[in-house]
């Protein structure tokens, strides 16, 4: 088959293989939670579903290691698309199985709660495998519409609404602003291609740099909305606050690596040749970013509050390595997204179990957990020193290359303006970890211990926090061949 | 040293770690086996660290026991070499190594004292000593740092967990003073791996590199001043009275006796060996900070009633000296800084064991609180008298050796420097036998009655540090014989 100007276009559906698991996996669960009490199913059948189809997406995915291949020139099928393929298949199993109890506990509706956090994954996968504007842009589409429904979806707590709402309206306004400068791209470049427009853009714009420049800022600020970036961060710490605990987990992972993924992917092929009109747009922010999500972090008292500025200042830093795109700082990039989504996943499955079983948010409520249960502290303290990004952690290493590669793209002040917020950070971390080792439990002072899933996501997250933190070269080296295809 | 020998440098750092290690896998309650542990871990940490020093053969190679294994390579930004674990150790790195276990040998010792959550204690120090030791024989400069900023990990929670007076302010201070450091050498090795282009953070090509002069003027007080915080530099030097103060005994033992040191070994081995001509540019700002950090700390310490805070002046007068050594980029001024770091590190580490040992019973560190103590706890009054004549410089001890070192290479150098190092010498004299009076001697104060003699273990920790402090006094050949030609022929920039 071509397509209207003669493309020939081929339609290999295998090729889609793991989100079309991952669809009727979705579609099945919606299904059982309608029919539990006619079919008699546990509830557990549901996250148990989930989780198999996700494994199940997750290996067929493995198939196209090493190939490059596209689907009807709307999706591309290479190495890139595989390891954000695995990534967030396994960030949507780590947050399933270790919300299972939670969701049991405080989501008022079940199915819906695992069916949209298998679509947000589809989504999420498209943004990083998308080659036309239009596919990406729906692949945003539906990472947002599920997460707006997701975060609404805590019972009994009036925030959540509210968060919906405000996550709902500003992201409409995000994606319209985006679109908006999608549109003038194309007026530009002529195409939605990606190949097509970097083509169109490398061969000069022809005195059309005004419309250029317009639209980069409007897609620049339409991600950053996505990406939470500041300035367009304010609804990310109501939105994380009212979410239900593991949405925001969810969130503050796979969301965020969506972006940057999608980022990623548009400015080292598409936007490459306009690389001087935008490069200072995203160093400003970059630095905004780092800066104000840092230093605002200090105020908080709220743990998730606290996690959502720590994770705008955790865009930051990534947002430096789209300012120096090139193959050293996109295999940083990539290395860095992998650590900080195993770190920040130990310290909210951490904070799950801990709420689980305290039902507080408040950062004074983790005094004394040193003695009431020592493992959980130990995770939390380790996820908050390796987000601060001290040693023996992920945090350190991914840290380091990613600004080292910052370096090497000659933006050394960058780098070094992102080690003082990083050193800032270390501040605020230290304030969880004080009233965890330094305070009396405030009330029940027994031993507790974490429910098996507990103990298996957080143990097996912690492992990787650290053997990413010593031994990083498998997942640098992935890192290195799936952003190689960017650059060809 | 053999190639062989590199497993032994190896093994230093593993050997720590494996204890922290073992110690997480140990029930809490299991206090025999946690002591045995560490008896067991101290004591290996220290015939390792012993070993190492006596087979370090001072001809031959600077760098021996040189063992790389690959890591991270061609991936990335890094290139051919990229990210290797290679060890090995020159004669200054070797002395530091055998000061790291003679301290952590009496630490371990005087730790059994702890009974407040102590195996999370000891698994905290043993991954500050493995930090340290790493620092010391790593020739990679990734893990260098690393092994640098995990060395500083644990100390907020040592300190703000089991520490004494205003703890919490004292280890955030230290805590945020300390990564800030990090900062600038973050900054500068960011610049020299840029600089260097190959992709590569094996030390060796960094030392053969001789960057552009222009860059080495501006990178090196960054690395200068990021280390020197660690190091006790004047005027980055405030975290460390109120740090010392308020840790434990054991952490102020291995902070103010070697921890300090790896700041003033990161001088040396980013800064002057990496960027000799900026520390050529910068040695007389280096002497210039070092003497009025060594007549600040000294008259500061005239000041102080607080015996750690005394100690912990003290500690920043004296590393006030090793900086004025570095900066006179001449071989015996170099040779004393050397030593001065040694010196410093046993009759420090013994100060803080002596005054733990005491506070310990007293829960009370304020010299006029105290007098007549001598009858009462005489060994410890031995000891303390000990570690004193070695920090006024005695001759005979192990400051002596230093400070004439450093003394005739500031005359040489600058001899109005020299003359203002030795008139420090006379107030640090001062300000020793005035403690001295009031503590030990005159009427005893029956207050104090129920103050027992420091305990057999900290009895043997202290011989073992006093030991130390004489051998260094009597026989210091072992020691210059070793440091003496790694200045000559690996710091470029100083002269005879």
């Amino acid at each position: 088959m071509r397509d209207i100007l003669g493309h020939s276009l081929n339609f290999q559906y295998e090729l889609l293989l793991p989100e079309i698991i991952i669809a009727i996996t979705a579609t099945l669960v919606v299904g059982a939670d309608a029919f539990r009490n006619e079919l008699r199913l546990g509830r557990r059948i549901l996250p148990w579903l989930s989780v198999i189809g996700l494994v199940a997406a997750l290996v067929v995915s493995l198939l196209w290691i090493d190939t490059q291949r596209n689907f009807a020139r709307l999706i591309t099928i290479d190495n890139y698309t595989t390891f954000f393929r695995v990534l967030f298949t396994a960030t949507a199993i780590v947050v399933i199985v270790g919300s299972h109890e939670y969701v049991e506990r405080h989501i008022g509706h079940i199915g819906e709660f695992y069916a949209l956090i298998l679509l947000s994954t589809v989504g999420a996968i498209y943004m990083a495998a998308a080659r036309d504007l239009l596919t990406a842009y729906v692949a945003i589409e539906v990472l947002s519409f599920s997460l707006y429904v997701a975060v609404s979806l805590a019972r009994n707590d009036p925030r959540s609404g509210e968060a919906a709402l405000k996550y709902t309206l500003l992201g409409g306004v995000a994606s319209a602003m985006l679109l908006y400068g999608l549109s003038l791209l194309y007026g530009v470049a002529g195409s939605t291609q990606y190949t097509e427009i970097s083509g169109a853009l490398a061969a000069g714009t022809g005195g059309m740099t005004l419309p250029l420049i317009l639209g980069l800022v409007l897609i620049v600020a339409g991600l950053g909305f996505k990406a939470s970036a500041v300035p367009f961060h304010m609804y990310t710490p109501d939105a994380y606050e009212g979410a239900p605990l593991p949405i925001t987990a969810y969130i503050s992972a796979t969301s965020k690596a969506a972006v940057l993924a999608l980022f990623l992917r548009w400015f080292s092929g598409p936007l490459l040749p306009a690389l001087p009109d935008w490069q200072w747009m995203v160093a400003l922010i970059a630095v905004l970013t780092m800066g104000l999500g840092n230093l605002v972090a200090l105020q908080q008292r709220n743990i998730k509050r606290l996690l959502a500025y720590s994770s705008i200042g955790q865009v930051g830093y990534m947002l430096m390595a789209i300012t120096t795109v090139s193959v050293v700082s996109a295999s940083a990039l990539l290395l860095h997204i992998g650590g900080y989504l195993v770190t920040n996943l130990a310290v909210f499955m951490a904070v799950i179990a801990f709420y689980n079983r305290t039902g507080t948010e408040e950062i004074s409520g983790f005094r004394g957990l040193a003695q009431t249960n020592p493992y959980l502290a130990l995770v939390i303290t380790a996820g908050m020193f390796s987000l601060g990004g001290m040693p023996l952690l992920a945090g350190f290493l991914t840290k380091f290359i990613l600004f080292t590669a910052a370096a090497d793209g000659g933006f050394l002040w960058l780098a070094t303006f992102a080690v003082i917020m990083s050193t800032v950070s270390l501040y605020y971390y230290l304030q969880v970890i004080k009233q965890m080792y330094l305070y009396q439990p405030d009330g029940d002072a027994r031993r507790w211990r974490l429910s098996p899933t507990g103990y298996l996501t957080t143990a097996v997250l912690l492992a990787g926090t650290v053997v990413l933190g010593v031994y990083a070269t498998p997942l640098y080296t992935l890192a290195d061949r799936a952003t190689r295809v960017l650059f060809v | 040293m053999t190639e062989s020998d590199g497993y032994v440098l190896l093994a230093l750092f593993l050997v720590p770690l494996g204890s922290a290690l073992l110690l997480m896998l140990t029930p809490s309650r299991e206090r025999t086996a946690i002591i045995g542990l560490t008896a067991l871990a101290s004591l290996a940490m220290f015939v390792l660290s012993v070993y190492a020093f006596v087979r370090y053969s001072f001809v031959g190679e600077q760098f021996q026991g040189v063992l790389t294994f690959g890591w991270m390579q061609n991936v990335g930004l890094l290139g051919e070499h990229g990210l290797q674990l290679k060890v090995g150790v020159d004669g200054i790195a070797v002395s530091m190594v055998l000061l790291t276990g003679i301290v952590i040998l009496a630490g371990t010792w005087v730790s059994w004292k702890v009974t407040d959550r102590t195996k999370d204690f000891f698994i905290l120090l043993y991954v500050l000593v493995a930090g340290v030791y790493g620092t010391f024989v790593m020739l990679d400069l990734f893990f260098w740092f690393f092994l640098y900023e995990l060395a500083v990990l644990p100390m907020y929670l040592l300190i703000a967990v089991w520490g004494s007076t205003r703890k919490e302010y004292g280890a955030m201070k230290l805590m945020m003073m300390l990564v800030a450091g990090s900062i600038l050498i973050f900054t500068a090795i960011f610049a020299m791996f840029v600089e260097l282009g190959t992709g590569s953070f094996d030390m060796t090509e960094y030392f053969a590199a001789s960057f552009d002069p222009t860059f080495q003027k501006i990178f090196f007080p960054m690395v200068a001043v990021g280390c020197g915080t660690l190091g006790g530099l004047f005027p980055f030097h405030p975290w460390s009275p109120d740090g010392h103060a308020a840790a434990p005994t054991a952490v102020s033992m291995l902070h103010a006796g070697v921890l300090m040191k790896l700041g003033a070994f990161g001088v040396i081995r980013l800064g002057f060996q990496m960027m000799p001509e900026g520390g050529a540019f910068w040695a007389p700002a280096l002497i210039l900070l070092g003497i009025t950090a060594a007549l600040y700390g000294a008259i500061s310490a005239l000041r102080q009633t607080d015996l750690k805070l005394l100690t912990g002046f003290s500690s920043v007068s004296h590393m006030g000296y090793v900086f004025l050594g570095l900066g006179t980029l001449n071989v015996i001024g170099w040779n004393g800084a050397v030593l001065q770091m040694f010196a410093h590190g046993v009759m420090t580490a013994l100060f803080f064991l002596l005054i733990g040992g005491m506070y310990d019973q007293s829960h009370d560190r304020e010299i006029p609180n105290f007098s007549g103590m001598a009858r009462q706890m005489p060994v410890w009054a031995i000891f303390f008298v000990i570690a004193g004549l070695a920090s006024l410089g005695l001759p005979g001890l192990s400051g002596f050796v230093a400070e004439l070192h450093i003394f005739i290479g500031a005359f040489r150098a600058y001899p109005v420097v020299g003359g203002l190092a030795v008139l420090t010498a006379a107030i640090t004299a001062t300000y020793l036998l005035r403690m001295f009076s009031s503590v030990f001697f005159g009427e005893f104060s029956t207050r104090w009655s129920a103050l027992k003699e420091i305990t057999w273990p900290e009895r043997a920790g202290a011989t073992v540090l006093a030991g130390s402090i004489v051998v260094l006094g009597l026989w210091p050949s072992p020691w210059i014989d070793r440091i003496a030609p790694t200045i000559i022929h690996t710091i470029p920039g100083v002269t005879l």
